[in-house]
């Protein structure tokens, strides 16, 4: 019972605050709600056992993408984009395509629902092997190739990043 | 009881309303927020059958995820800024140098 209310209040907090996130006219409002949507989907992390990705996740999205989000905003001007038009002209196509995508991916669901019934989880791992140590032992062994290859990723991106933003010298012109 | 029908379900929500977020916005911040909402919807996936498959394999992912997300965001941003010293706009239907 407790973990149903848990749900549907993390539920609720992520879906409302992520219409919010796309509705909003002001681009700040936006990304407080886009951090109240975060929150919301590490508490359901939590429901789900998952602590080490709970803490990841406010880390990490609250804590870094979530403020470089609002440092660019504060680097560009946001007076003149609140008073045009929020949706461009397209949007009743752009619906309609969105109906057709939940109604295929509901249906799917509701077609499937019987394949998702898994057994109930007997009896958890509990005593000095907790969530972070099994996440760690997957992640630095079996996935030791992917991990330093996501570590080259975020090299790149940063290479990337502050080569795209950075003033042209007159030199390179 | 919290079934993983549940869990999908929200997913399938969150991930809707990105799509939506992409699709009819034309403010290019609200459109990179939209999709960091798709990323959590695919978070909220791997790790709902990660919990109930008991495999910590799921959680394992959801982290290269949020490792790609976090890339994205910075490429993404600094893409922006950069339009942004170019054409003085953050609106996507201004940026119309390769439209037929």
């Amino acid at each position: 019972m407790l973990e149903l209310i848990l749900f549907y209040t993390f539920a609720a907090i992520a879906v409302v605050s992520a219409i919010f996130v796309i509705t909003s006219h002001n681009v700040v409002h936006s990304a407080a709600f886009l951090g109240a949507t975060l929150f919301g989907v590490a508490g359901i992390f939590l429901t789900l056992h998952a602590e080490f990705l709970a803490g990841v996740q406010v880390i990490v999205y609250v804590g870094g993408v979530l403020v470089l989000f609002v440092f660019v905003i504060m680097l560009i001007s946001v007076e003149r984009a609140e008073h045009e038009r929020q949706f461009n002209r397209q949007w009743t196509i752009a619906l309609i395509t969105s109906a057709i995508l939940i109604g295929e991916i509901a249906w799917g669901l509701f077609r499937g629902k019987d394949t998702f019934v898994l057994p109930p989880v007997v009896q958890r791992a509990t005593g000095p092997v907790g969530n972070s140590e099994q996440v760690g032992t997957a992640l630095y062994t079996s996935y030791l190739l992917p991990f330093e290859i996501a570590s080259i990723l975020l090299l790149v991106a940063i290479v990337g990043a502050v080569v795209l933003s950075k003033r042209r010298t007159p030199a390179e012109e | 009881m919290v079934t993983t029908f549940h869990f999908l379900l929200l997913s399938a929500a969150l991930f809707t309303i990105g799509v939506i977020g992409v699709l009819t916005r034309r403010n290019i911040m609200v459109i990179l927020m939209s999709i960091e909402l798709m990323m959590n919807a695919v978070n909220i996936n791997l790790i709902a059958f990660s919990d109930r498959l008991q495999q910590v394999t799921g959680q394992v992912f959801a982290i290269f995820v949020i490792t790609v997300a976090a890339a994205e965001a910075a490429v993404g941003l600094g893409i922006v800024i950069a339009m942004f010293k170019n054409k003085e706009t953050m609106n996507i239907n201004e940026i119309d140098l390769m439209k037929w």
